[in-house]
């Protein structure tokens, strides 16, 4: 198609490379931004009307509230997750499509955009934010604690998040997005290869959103080792904020090299360079190397806290204390320090020689030990346990089995040899697929049931939840079981059309899992409007509505603002279950004014900065990228003068809030 | 691993409290002054005067250099010691050696070998094979 040959020449010093030939003239992409300009209008026309922009303004862009940054969190991945789907049934329809000469619906240009969006929108924009929610709505809550180490960060870190998710949904409209796979490998990455702005929003939005991942990571550190309540050790933590703590310790040891690494692309695309050219001693093969040292840690931090996610909900609902609390701790500390030694089975291929090859395969397959170890335990906790069948425990036991499905072929790629035959085919696709879904995304839903009447007050609607998870799973392995069938008959991945007829049938089944998915999606949104709409029904006046272990479950549902009016003093693991075993009274007098961190705006205008200074060096606007820099450090300078930093609830406040839950808490005994 | 002092009480926090990090004295800070412009001239000097001939060695030794450079800024900038926030700092940095040592010897290994294990790039390199 011409497509590929256009060449984009155009530099003007007020537009820079911005011209009018960066707006796409594909049909789909054309009526995409119709429906999505139509959508925002709406949006705003319904937020201008109802005069919701002050209130939004006041009560959440500008919060510095764990709890409401971490449903912010949630939010973005929940958006950027349809937007992510929606490349993901493209690319099921193109490859059901494309045989006998038919050229599917997508031309290579478009096609090759939307596999490297979908990939980098699921890691960075859905499971990253989707993780870092959790991590913010829970660790405070579980350890006792009222907000997080640097509140503000926290509101800054969310904004940087999605000021590179908003640059990656631009490039849909204003220009392109990389057409290299995921990880952007050089040299296909280079600037002789991707001469336009693809690979650049790319380079941007990872390195923004990077900024807001590693100081949401040290925030998270900082706040569990220093604001656990009195007398909960290390040994006493619920095991949520262990495995979060451990997938933040990997976030600050890993992201830099990330940053590094893009860096590196960035000065050699912009003021050429050679780190990654095959010229003047570069090596793309170095680019490869240290992205991966990047790459699989990030595996072990999208998918450890989910391991925490799914020990909770295995104990909470099996009634039990979770089976082998220390060696859970043990193994999330193992699988934290081996994850820095595997990087090397995502290149097998390059060539480091059988040596090389052969320590990187057993130290992959040791890691599958306290994986196994871990689930084990789950297992243990569920045996002769009193098991309730509600929703987050239904998505657990789904996480099991198809995650150790997942897990085993994970460990046939480990073995060098076989990975020679499977490396860059559509049984990696289907692995990584079988443990991130499976993984990372049943845990979210799970998470997502589990948590929801703490963070809203009321229960999730449980039929709608139910067909949610019955075309969920079902179609998790419509869609991928025959990925694996074709990975073994050797198709590779990332293909656009295909030429033998004979493998067509495979793709259909994996499109109608798709489908099914689809549906499940949808099932899952009717289940949210559902919910919402008979709130009153599902209400939880308790706080505590699944009978549950930890911290969180001890206050009301929603919190309050301060989350505890007295800092609870923890005697035993499991600390909400020893309380109400040991009966402690909850405290009805003898409050104080709390002091709480004021909200300030300063983490949406630098993102916004930011989001500013990413599309002036896309787009080669020098000017703007200059001052959008000043402005960044200059508005930074200024908020330090800002000393409205705090502020005190006052005590008849604290007073009617306490009041009010003791009111409730007798309406539901009652 | 117990940590029975998560929530020290923030009015007990002055320039004493052995549990929370150290901020320093003004003698620390002139003394890491002048070691780092002492470890850092010293490197200068080498290769402006070209003192040792051998010019591997000067890198060896000027890394040297960087190495003890790195300790000291931990020691009177970062101040650093084994009980400073319980002992959680002396953790941070055992972990981040270990990373470290793992990301360059791996890297290193790894490029090695695949240096090793390279097709020859031109014709001139083909003839030169066994």
């Amino acid at each position: 198609m011409a497509i590929e040959a256009e060449a984009h020449n155009h530099w003007s010093p007020l537009l820079g490379r911005l011209w009018l030939d960066a707006i796409p003239q594909e049909p789909i992409v054309l009526a995409t931004f119709v429906v999505v300009m139509l959508g925002g209008a709406a949006l705003v026309a319904g937020l201008t009307y109802f005069k919701l922009w002050g209130y939004l303004w006041k009560e959440w862009f500008t919060s510095v509230d764990h709890k409401k940054i971490g449903i912010m969190y949630m939010i973005l991945g929940l958006v950027m997750f349809l937007r992510g789907f929606a490349d993901a049934i493209m690319m099921r329809a193109q490859q059901a499509m494309a045989f006998n000469g038919n050229d599917g619906y997508l031309n290579a240009h478009h096609y090759d955009q939307v596999f490297t969006a979908h990939g980098v929108i699921m890691i960075f924009f859905v499971a990253m934010p989707f993780v870092t929610g959790l991590m913010n709505y829970i660790v405070p809550l579980q350890i006792g604690a009222r907000d997080v180490s640097f509140p503000f960060l926290n509101n800054f870190s969310f904004w940087m998040t999605t000021a590179g998710a908003v640059l990656t949904m631009m490039s849909l409209f204003v220009g392109e997005f990389a057409q290299t796979g995921w990880l952007a490998y050089p040299p296909l990455s280079n600037l002789a290869y991707s001469p336009w702005v693809g690979v650049d929003y790319y380079i941007w939005s990872l390195q923004i959103a990077g900024v807001g991942t590693l100081l949401s990571g040290v925030n998270l550190v900082c706040t569990i080792v220093k604001m656990r309540a009195p007398g909960m050790t290390m040994m006493r933590m619920p095991v949520f904020t262990w495995t979060s703590l451990c997938t933040n310790i990997l976030i600050v040891a890993a992201f830099p090299v990330l940053t590094a690494v893009m860096t590196m692309l960035t000065v050699d695309r912009y003021l050429g360079f050679n780190f990654f050219s095959n010229d003047f001693g570069g090596s793309p093969m170095m680019y490869v190397n240290l992205i991966w040292i990047w790459g699989h840690p990030e595996v072990y931090i999208l998918i450890l806290p989910l391991f925490g996610v799914f020990s909770e909900v295995v104990s909470t609902f099996s009634g039990k204390r979770l089976f082998g609390y220390s060696s859970m701790v043990y193994a999330t500390l193992v699988i934290t320090i081996l994850s820095y030694l595997v990087w090397l089975h995502h290149f097998f291929t390059m060539g480091s020689g059988a040596s090389v090859n052969s320590f990187f395969g057993i130290t992959t397959m040791v890691i599958s030990i306290p994986t196994g170890a871990k689930l084990f335990n789950w297992l243990f906790t569920m045996y002769r346990g009193r098991i309730r069948y509600e929703l987050p425990m239904m998505w657990t036991v789904a996480f099991m089995l198809t995650f150790t499905v997942g897990g085993m072929t994970g460990v046939l790629l480990a073995v060098p040899p076989a990975d020679f035959v499977l490396h860059n085919s559509l049984f990696l696709i289907a692995h990584f697929h079988n443990v991130i879904i499976g993984g990372v995304l049943f845990g979210i839903f799970a998470a997502i049931n589990f948590w929801w009447p703490k963070a809203f007050g009321f229960k999730l609607n449980q039929f709608w939840g139910k067909v949610s998870f019955w075309l969920w799973v079902p179609g998790f392995w419509f869609a991928f079981m025959p990925l694996y069938i074709l990975g073994l008959m050797g198709v590779t991945r990332r293909m656009r059309v295909f030429d033998d007829p004979s493998i067509q049938i495979w793709f259909v089944i994996a499109a109608f899992g798709a489908v099914m998915i689809a549906g499940g999606i949808g099932a899952m949104l009717v289940q949210f409007a559902v919910s919402i709409w008979k709130r009153e029904e599902l209400k939880d006046e308790t706080g505590d509505p699944w009978n549950g272990r930890t911290l969180e479950w001890s206050t009301s549902s929603p919190p309050p603002e301060y989350n505890f009016a007295f800092t609870p003093l923890v005697h035993d693991l499991d600390a909400w279950d020893d309380m109400k075993r040991c009966g402690v009274q909850r405290p009805t007098s003898g409050f104080r004014p709390i002091h709480m961190p004021s909200g300030t705006g300063t983490g949406l205008i630098l993102a916004g900065l930011s989001t500013s200074l990413g599309f002036a060096m896309i787009w080669y606007i020098w000017w703007l990228a200059a001052v959008s820099f000043a402005g960044i450090i200059g508005y930074a300078i200024f908020h330090t003068f800002n000393y409205k930093r705090d502020y005190h609830i006052p005590v008849e406040t604290v007073e009617a809030t306490e009041a009010e839950r003791t009111r409730q808490l007798a309406a539901a005994g009652a | 691993m117990a940590n029975e002092h998560a929530h020290p009480n923030p009015a007990a926090h002055d320039h004493h409290d052995e549990h929370g990090a150290s901020h320093g004295s003004m003698r620390e800070y002139v003394v890491g002054f002048l070691l780092s412009v002492v470890l850092t001239a010293i490197p200068f000097w080498l290769v402006m005067t070209g003192a040792i001939p051998d010019k591997q060695t000067t890198a060896l030794v000027i890394m040297a250099f960087a190495v003890v450079q790195i300790v000291v800024h931990m020691i009177y900038f970062l101040h650093m010691n084994t009980k400073s926030e319980n002992g959680w700092t002396v953790m941070a940095l055992i972990f981040t050696i270990v990373l470290v040592i793992i990301t360059l010897s791996g890297s290193l290994w790894v490029m090695f070998h695949l240096n090793t294990n390279m097709m020859p790039m031109s014709v001139h390199d083909m003839g030169q094979l066994p």
